[in-house]
This record gives structure tokens, sequence and C-alpha cells, in this order.
């Protein structure tokens, strides 16, 4: 049990407050973050931009686990449906209707099951990401010319290494489309993650009276912005790599 | 890590989400009183119905003309395919939000800022998808006389039907999904039972959760009706 | 884009912005959900006392301003005296919030007599004690049977309001409430979501003073003087203490509260009657102790700076706590 309080004796002052502790204030002094109509007042910004710091890790965080599971799982998915083909039209219909609901019902649908917070957000993004990628790479294994299959079959390859060395180099473009979409719509959808409580730069635009401040709505939806075209042109640089051959045609 | 208030959401709740949806509840945390029931919910649903056809009919009305356009004469690829890009980055949250702080709340304004948001899809699929019709048919009817407007709408169009309409598809589903947080500003809509979890409760949330997921469903099956009546026959049989 | 030059430079650009956030991820703090020590240095009125570390509390508050100043000022203090605190200041509204401290989920959080006793109790309006002494103690009386128990209140108190913006007060000669009588008909109400519900909002606008609006329409509490200013609302429910109603007087009024609807309430501290046997006498200690210098002008002017000039809760429950000589 605790020691008997040790608070020290209230002294006379303790308590009370000095008069410079309170600002007079009226509609002309006020300063430019307590009008709603100011979008974007930049000394607030300059003080309370470390505000936003975890945030935008969250963020990022939800970003980039939902990419990756729903990669994995979406190539792999793929990759199975490529020579089964009796699973494509299943897939296909299950991924649609995910692709169908829209994120912040699914973030609820989940919530019976995995509760509220992160894990629930980046089930649901990672579903969402999942469709894309997975009706692109069936798409781009599809659209490879049987030509070019035919070819490495002349030339003695196996299925695997057909796949491995002829489909999949050239459905990489198509995929690569897909991931580039799927990561710029996950980073505008994290930001619904405030609603459950998964943190991100939503908690920046919807929690704590942030509804009636659009400085603080500007720089994080601003930074979302940022972050889904640095990753978008990162990802297309990716893409332009591991082509070479398509550089001479513009895509 | 999570869930700090999953005590609020127990398991089973699913039977609870139903009954919320047909019969009115009350419970402690309505504050006993009476809240959901299919009036309320279809009362809901009308609403996000309504937001979503005319934001819907406002992005159509700027973005398709305007990309059909471009599209038949071969411009402003980069604006077009552009703004779609952008249009995928911006967080709706934030476009609502601010739309409610500086402009008001309102129906008149969130339907513009959800029109705004289905923009996007509408311009750049019309767009791709005139500018990659098959040159052959398109040669073919100048051949014969047939002035740019017959080309762009006898030739052209139906055979971008099915791009088009992917188009209108996403954009629907990008402003069904917006509607759902319209209630923060101003608009009620089913989003209400979901953004409002203290006056719906925990089987509010789920039953919120349901319907949008339904309504979703329900307008892509009608648009994909529509596309399948508008897309002409040779189309359908070579369709992939 | 057609030529390397373009693209590359492009691509700099874009990568600048990426690591532009991440910077202002990697160097940010975390402020929003961990507590400032306040006591850090010692020297203020509050010790820390070694044998409150093993005593975990979590200080909730419901998510409007101030709510979250009057949670991180608890927060704060107990962490200054030596217990280990975590906050959770997001709540809700006030059903949210009790359950959560029945349940154990949080280890208590401040409430307003007068909502405790209204929307927890049933009791009427008018039953409603007037003095915050006897309030506190019907409203603590109410708690115990639930295996709660609450705090002594806090110097001010704060009541709902139907306020409106002054031009439409004067060009419709309203002071009082009553005075809608005949006028709400034509009139648009704005609430929160919860205000539906409550005696102390719009059920008992229309069951005490048997008022008829021509529509209710819910919104965030953050936007009550927006809707005002605005003009998509003619009326709004605002709060006695917002720094709005000082700062901008020559805006907005509030009505007057003829028939006694809107009691107000002093804070009341609440939490489990295990938890504060559990934590010791320095949890109630700390917390009469701490809020002893919140007088109406004091949270007023707490709520403006957080509210008006959008500092962070946390800062300013830490500027008061500073300057009232709690923490050095």
């Amino acid at each position: 049990m605790a020691s008997a309080a040790t608070l020290a004796l209230p002294l006379a002052k303790v308590g009370e407050v000095g008069e410079s502790f309170f600002h007079e204030r009226t509609s002309e002094t006020l300063p430019c973050q307590a009008h709603e109509s100011h979008l974007f007042c930049f000394d607030w910004a300059k003080e309370n931009i470390d505000s936003f710091g975890t945030p935008t890790l969250q963020h990022l965080e939800l970003v980039a686990f939902s990419v990756v599971i729903g990669f994995a799982v979406a190539f792999a998915l793929a990759l199975l449906a490529h020579r089964r083909l009796w699973l494509q039209t299943p897939l296909l219909a299950t991924t649609g209707v995910i692709y169908t609901v829209p994120s912040i019902a699914f973030f609820f649908l989940l919530l019976p099951v995995t509760g509220l917070g992160r894990d629930t957000v980046i089930i649901a993004l990672s579903a969402y990401t999942l469709q894309i990628i997975y009706r692109n790479a069936t798409t781009g294994l599809a659209n490879v010319p049987s030509a070019a299959k035919d070819a490495a079959r002349g030339m003695g390859m196996s299925e695997r290494q057909i796949l491995w060395r002829v489909e999949l180099p050239l459905a990489v473009p198509e995929i690569v489309a897909g991931l580039r979409i799927a990561t710029v719509s996950t980073v505008a959808l994290a930001t619904l993650a405030v609603f459950i409580d998964g943190g991100g730069l939503g908690a920046k635009i919807y929690g704590r009276g942030n509804l009636t401040f659009p400085t603080s709505i500007v720089i994080a939806g601003g930074l979302a912005m940022a972050i889904a075209f640095a990753f978008d042109l990162i990802l297309l640089g990716a893409q332009r790599y591991v082509t070479p051959w398509r550089r001479t045609a513009e895509a | 890590m999570s869930a700090t208030l999953g005590a609020l959401v127990p398991s089973g709740s699913i039977g609870g989400a139903i009954e919320f949806i047909f019969e009115p509840q009350s419970s402690n945390v309505t504050g006993g009183k009476e809240v959901g029931g299919l009036s309320q919910v279809v009362e809901l649903m009308l609403n996000q119905l309504e937001l979503t056809v005319l934001a819907l009919a406002l992005a159509l009305v700027v973005a398709l003309p305007l990309g059909l356009y471009l599209g038949h004469r071969g411009v402003g690829e980069t604006l077009a395919v552009g703004l779609g890009n952008v249009g995928r980055a911006v967080p709706e949250l934030a476009l609502i939000a601010l739309m409610a702080s500086v402009i008001g709340v309102g129906l008149l304004n969130v339907t513009i800022a959800l029109a705004v948001l289905g923009i996007p899809p509408i311009l750049t699929n019309a767009f791709v998808g005139i500018h990659q019709v098959d040159h052959a048919p398109v040669d073919a009817a100048r051949g014969m006389g047939m002035t740019e407007a017959e080309i762009l709408f006898k030739v052209e169009m139906p055979l971008a039907v099915p791009t088009l309409m992917a188009g209108v598809r996403g954009a629907t589903i990008a402003i069904v999904a917006t509607a759902t947080i319209a209630p923060l500003a101003g608009v009620l809509t089913l989003g209400d039972f979901v953004i409002n979890r203290n006056v719906y409760g925990e089987s509010g949330l789920l039953a919120g959760g349901i319907l949008v997921a339904l309504l979703a469903l329900a307008l892509e099956f009608a648009l994909a009706g529509i596309q399948r009546l508008l897309t002409s026959r040779g189309l359908r049989l070579s369709a992939a | 884009m057609r030529n390397t030059t373009q693209r590359a430079r492009a691509s700099l650009a874009v990568l600048l912005a990426l690591f532009l956030s991440l910077g202002v991820a990697a160097c940010g703090s975390n402020n929003d959900n961990s507590t400032e020590s306040g006591g850090e240095e010692g020297g203020g009125a509050i010790v820390s006392n070694p044998a409150n570390d093993k005593v975990t509390l979590t200080i909730g508050s419901k998510n409007f301003p101030e709510q979250e100043i009057l949670g991180e000022i608890y927060a704060q203090a107990l962490k200054a005296a030596g217990y280990k605190v975590k906050s959770a200041l997001n709540l809700g509204s006030e059903t949210v919030a009790h359950q959560a401290v029945k349940s154990g989920q949080i280890s208590g959080y401040p409430e307003y007599a007068s909502t405790a006793l209204t929307s927890f109790f049933g009791i009427e309006p008018e039953e409603v004690p007037a003095g915050a002494q006897p309030a506190y103690e019907k409203a603590k009386a109410e708690f115990e049977k639930e295996g709660l128990t609450a705090f002594p209140p806090t110097p001010f108190a704060s009541a709902n309001a139907v306020g409106t913006l002054k031009r439409t007060a004067e060009e419709r000669n309203l002071k009082t409430i009553s005075d809608l009588e005949g006028q709400s008909e034509e009139m648009s109400l704005y609430g929160s979501p919860e205000c539906r519900q409550r005696i102390d909002c719009l059920a008992g606008l229309e069951k005490y003073y048997g008022l008829k609006f021509k529509s209710f329409t819910p919104v965030d509490i953050s936007l009550r003087y927006g809707v005002l200013e605005k003009g998509q609302a003619d009326l709004s429910i605002l709060f006695t203490t917002d720094p709005q109603l000082s700062a901008e007087k020559d805006k907005f009024v509030i009505l007057e509260d003829d028939k006694h609807v809107f009691p107000a309430g002093n804070i009341i501290f609440v939490t489990k009657t295990s938890t504060a046997e559990k934590a010791g006498p320095d949890y109630e200690k700390t917390i009469v102790e701490v809020q002893n210098g919140l007088t109406l002008l004091v949270m007023q002017e707490l709520d403006a700076r957080v509210e008006l000039e959008k500092q962070s809760p946390a800062k300013a429950a830490a500027a008061y706590l500073k300057e009232a000589g709690y923490t050095g």
C-alpha cells in the first residue's frame, strides 16, 4: 500500500495562476488558425509540424504492410490460377466483390472478428490491394503473346522455365501497373483508419477538432498525396528498370 | 495491439446487427432512446442513393463529354491520364473535411465534393477508351464519309463501352464509399451508423458496414447489367 | 514526359517530397498519445511518491477539447505523483465513457455531475441540485450503487446552451429559450449526434420547452460555431465555457435557460472504487489538488488555447500545471 500522501503543504500560491496567464482575445486579434476559412497557417504549421511525425509513420506502416501482404497473396493466387484455369472465374468473382465493397464498410464488417485497431485496417487494405494486383497479374499473364511461348517451347524450355523466364517478365509491366494503382489507392484509403482507432494521417483530419482546422487537414492530406506520388514514381522507376526492352516504346 | 475498446464489440453481434436493421433498438448505450429499425435504415439508404446519383450525374456531365472529345481528337493525354492518377491519390476524408469547414455543410456542397471525386476515373477511361479504339473501323467509317460526330457516336463509343463503363463503375464505387462519410458534413447517410457509434451502439456499427457493402454491391450489379445492355452483340461475342 | 532531363527532374522533385515526409516522420516526436512528464525536475507542489510506481492508471476523457485538457491535466499530474499513466482521450459520448470505466477499460475519467445525473441516473433536470456540492454528493451516491466512486468537484461548471448569431437574436428578439416559442418551427437546430437523446439537449427542449424545430441536424461538436457562421444553422448547441463566447462576443450569444433544463455541471472524476483503493490515497489527493486551480476563467483560457489557437491539449495542460505551481 502506498505510504501516506506526500504532497507538499499547499502554499497560498499553488493553484493560482498569474495575471499574465490570461490572454485578451477579440475577433480581430485571433491568430490565423482560429479562423475556419483560413486554408493554411504557416506559423502554426512551423510550430507544430512534428506532431505529424507519428501519424505519418503509422500511415507508412499501414500502407507498407497492406501492399506487401496483398501483393504476396495476389501473386501466389495468380500463379495458382495460371495453370488451373478452373480457378480463374471463382477467384475473379471473389476479388471483384472485395473491390466493390467500399473499404470503410469492410473495416466495420471485420470488427467482430478482429476488433478495433491496426490489424483490422491492414487486413481490409490488403484485401483491396489483393484484388487489383490479382486482376492485373492474371491479365498480364494471359496477354503474353503465344508466339513468345511457342518459341520458348521450341527452344526446349520446360513449362516452369517458360513461366519464369518468358511469361512473367512479359507480364511485369501489367503487374507493376497494378501495384502502382494499388499503392496509390491504399495510401488514400489508409486515412480512413482513424474511424477504427487505427491511427495514421486520418487522425490529423478527423480527430480532435481538426475537422474545423483546414491547416491540419491540408498538411495531412498533402503528406498523404506526397507519399502516394513518391511511391508511384519509385515503382515506375522500378518498372522501367526491370523491363529495359520497353524503354524505347514510351509506355 | 488493437482494441482499446474491444470490450464494446462483442462477438456474435452479427445477429444484433440484423436485428438493428429491422427493429428499432434501445439500450443503455443509446440512452434509452430507440434507434435503428427498417424505416430509419431505408431513409438513410435512400439519402445515400440520392447523393450518389446526383454526384455521379454531375461527374458524368462534366467529365464524359470532355473525355470523349479529347480521346477522339487524340490530344490532352497528359491531362486525362494525369488527372486520373492524381484523383486516385486524393484522400476522400480530407476532401470532405476541408469542404465542411471552408465551404460548409449541406447537400449541395457534398454533392460537388463527391462529383470531384468521380471525375478522374470517368475522364481517364473516356479518353483511354476512345483513344485506343482499333483504327481499322474508324478509318473505314471515315472512308465511308461519316462525319466526325457520327464516327464518335456510332463507331468509337460502342467499341469503347467496356472501358467507359469500367470508369463509370469505378467512379460510382468511389462516390458511394465517400458518401458513407457524408454525415461529417451534415448529410445523413448510412455512414451515420458507423461514424457515431456513441449513438447507435455496436450493433449499429456492424449494421452500417453490412448495409453499405450491400448498397455498393447492388449498384455494381445494376451497372454491370447496364453495361451488358449497352455492349453491342458483336463485342459481347468476342469478349474475353 | 519526353526527354530524360525532364523525367530526372520530376523524379528528383518527388523523391524530395518523399524524403520530406519521411523526415517529418522521423524527426517528429510523439505528441498525441503520451503525456509530457511535467514533474521531471521536481520543485512543484506535487511530489513523486515511489510507492505509486507499481500502479498503472489509464485516464480517459470524452473527445472534445475541454475534456481532453482535463484528461491531460489529470494524467500529467498523476505521472508527476509517480504513477505509471496511460491516456485514452477519445471516448466519444458519456455513455461510452461510462461503459469504459465500468468495464475496467479505463481507470477513470472526468464527468459533469449534471450529465451523470440526467444521462446515467435518469434524474429530471429540475431535480438536479443547484449547488456544486449537493450535486456531487447525489451523483456520488448513485455511482456507489454501481461500484464506482466520484472525487470532489472542480470550481468551474459548464452547461449546454442554445446559441445563435447575435444578429439573429436581435432580429427575432430572442433573450431566453422560451422566446423561441412560435418561432422555432421555422428555425433549424444543429447539435452533436447524441444530443437527440439527451434530456439536457434536444430531448429536453422538446419535452420541457415544448419546442418543435424545423429540423435537427447532427454534426460533429467541433462544427458548432462554423454552422452558425456559415448561415446553415439558425440555432446551435454550445457550451457555456466556450472560448468563442468571450473572444467573439460580438458575433455569438446564448439564450438564457429560463426553465433550467440545462443544469450546470461541475466536473467530478469518476473511477472504480476498487481502483481508488488499490491506487492509494495519492490518487484522489492529486486529482483534487490539481483541479483546485480550475476556475471558470482559467478553464476558458485553456479552452481558448486549444480550440482557438489549436494548441495541443497536452501542451495547454502542461502550461497550466506549471503556471499554477503543481509541477516544476
